[in-house]
């Protein structure tokens, strides 16, 4: 199908941007189109406007920053892939982002498309919720910073303004001796993941947990931090099963289902990557502590 | 709805046209240019048969407007052979490997594969490396197998 007809806007600054989101009714933003051309090209939506971010320049690059990395929001998932900054600063971002799409769509994909888009089982989103991410937002009246776990409001849905743009995405650095690893499983590589999974855990040179964080994608409209696991987690000194239990604190919590996977299954393989994802940034914190 | 004019390079010749906003970048390589070797199949970005080159840099043409191709460079599987028809050697690995049966997914598959030897160079790649950057390939005929032989033996380490 062809998409319904609108007007196209293509702003070559911010400010000319904001003024046209302020102004327009039924108006959507388009960052790479990864997402919103197939909706509207099967009619999923259509906006009497849209405007194209895609000539701002401003709104691209990666920086290193006093507790971190900040990324524009127009930064395409392709030029994430190939930072050796975000390998150094921010690595769990680089594994996870070998799973969105494929070289085709992570070519034109952008973070803030992806985070703004907000599908249950994105990766970015995920990477966001676990690394405690902000979100800068601008209008024409000024400008917010909203942590992304105050971001989503429903599925595929923010708590964005109609005259906002998200313009920066701000990852916070890890820990010294923190570990970090993304998994996830789909049915064929780049598919949607059924589950997923990012862990963060802090080991101290006693072997003592002094952080965890666990947040899985796919149970629910958006990824979730899971409490009960994280503190199962902190404080106790590693041992030999210990992580099973975070996973089984996953496994418990409630999942939708759908027509091709029970939420039972969803919530068993959601506690299986929590788990899977823990063991990894075990290795990784615990080779780390004793550096 | 708005109506565009856009120069644009395709294929090394460069064109200006107007178009309609809502026009997608393989319906206008089609309709408007008559290059109807970019294939369209699903036109929801799962599929990669459209997938051409933008700035060197493949993108599915169905999930790009033909007006956000305003300024750039296109690169079709209409200019990747020869101008005296002699096959690109990735077209001919195709062919030899019987990498293509039926040929709908085919100029999606080599705009990938020129992509990919653009990027890795003289590099050996193997297999996994190969399949990964398939995956946004989607062929109902060949199992793969022949176009992963195909590529293999162009770039890959012969084991």
């Amino acid at each position: 199908m062809k998409p319904a007809p609108f007007t196209y806007h293509c702003p070559e600054t911010l400010g000319e941007a904001l003024e046209l989101l302020a102004r327009l009714e039924n108006v959507r933003v388009l960052a790479g189109g990864q997402s919103l051309m197939p909706m509207l090209n099967l009619r999923l939506v259509a906006p009497d406007h849209l405007v194209d971010l895609g000539r701002i320049e401003e709104l691209v690059g990666i920086e290193q920053t006093a507790d971190g990395l900040a990324l524009g929001a127009m930064t395409t998932q392709r030029a994430i892939e190939r930072s050796a900054l975000v390998r150094e600063r921010c690595p769990l971002l680089s594994e996870a982002i070998e799973h969105v799409g494929h070289q085709q769509t992570r070519n034109r994909g952008t973070i803030g498309g992806s985070l703004c888009h907000l599908d249950p089982a994105a990766e970015l989103p995920l990477v966001a919720a676990a690394l405690d991410a902000t979100l800068v937002a601008v209008s024409k009246s000024g400008q917010r910073r909203i942590r992304f776990a105050d971001f989503p409001a429903g599925y595929l849905t923010s708590q964005l303004r109609h005259d906002e743009i998200v313009t920066r995405v701000e990852f916070p650095a890890l820990r010294a001796g923190t570990g970090w690893a993304f998994v996830e499983l789909a049915r064929r590589p780049a598919d949607f993941a059924i589950a997923a999974a990012a862990a963060l855990l802090t080991v101290d040179s006693a072997d003592t947990i002094r952080d965890a964080r666990i947040a899985v994608g796919g149970l629910g409209p958006a990824p979730l931090r899971i409490a009960a696991a994280e503190q199962a987690l902190i404080g106790q000194k590693y041992r030999d099963g210990l992580l099973a239990s975070a996973g089984a604190a996953v496994a418990a919590c409630p999942a939708e289902g759908d027509a091709l996977y029970p939420s039972d299954y969803r919530r068993e393989l959601a506690g299986v990557m929590a788990k899977r994802a823990l063991e990894k940034a075990a290795g990784r914190a615990r080779s780390a502590a004793y550096v | 709805m708005s109506k565009h004019r856009i120069k644009l390079t395709v294929n090394g010749s460069p064109q200006e046209h107007e178009i309609e906003s809502r026009t997608h970048l393989a319906d206008f390589l089609r309709h408007e240019l008559g290059l109807t070797g970019t294939h369209i199949g699903c036109e929801h970005g799962v599929c990669g048969a459209c997938t051409v080159l933008v700035d060197g840099a493949s993108a599915r043409a169905c999930l790009m407007l033909a007006v956000q191709a305003n300024g750039r460079s296109i690169e079709t599987i209409e200019g990747v052979a020869a101008p005296d028809g002699a096959l690109h050697p990735i077209q001919a690995a195709l062919a030899d490997h019987h990498g293509l049966q039926c040929g709908y997914c085919t100029p999606g598959v080599v705009m990938t594969l020129i992509e990919l030897q653009r990027e890795t160079g003289r590099r050996q790649l193997d297999e996994p490396e190969v399949r990964r950057a398939l995956s946004g390939n989607l062929c109902r005929c060949t199992g793969y197998q022949g176009i992963v032989d195909a590529a293999l033996a162009l770039f890959g380490s012969k084991t």
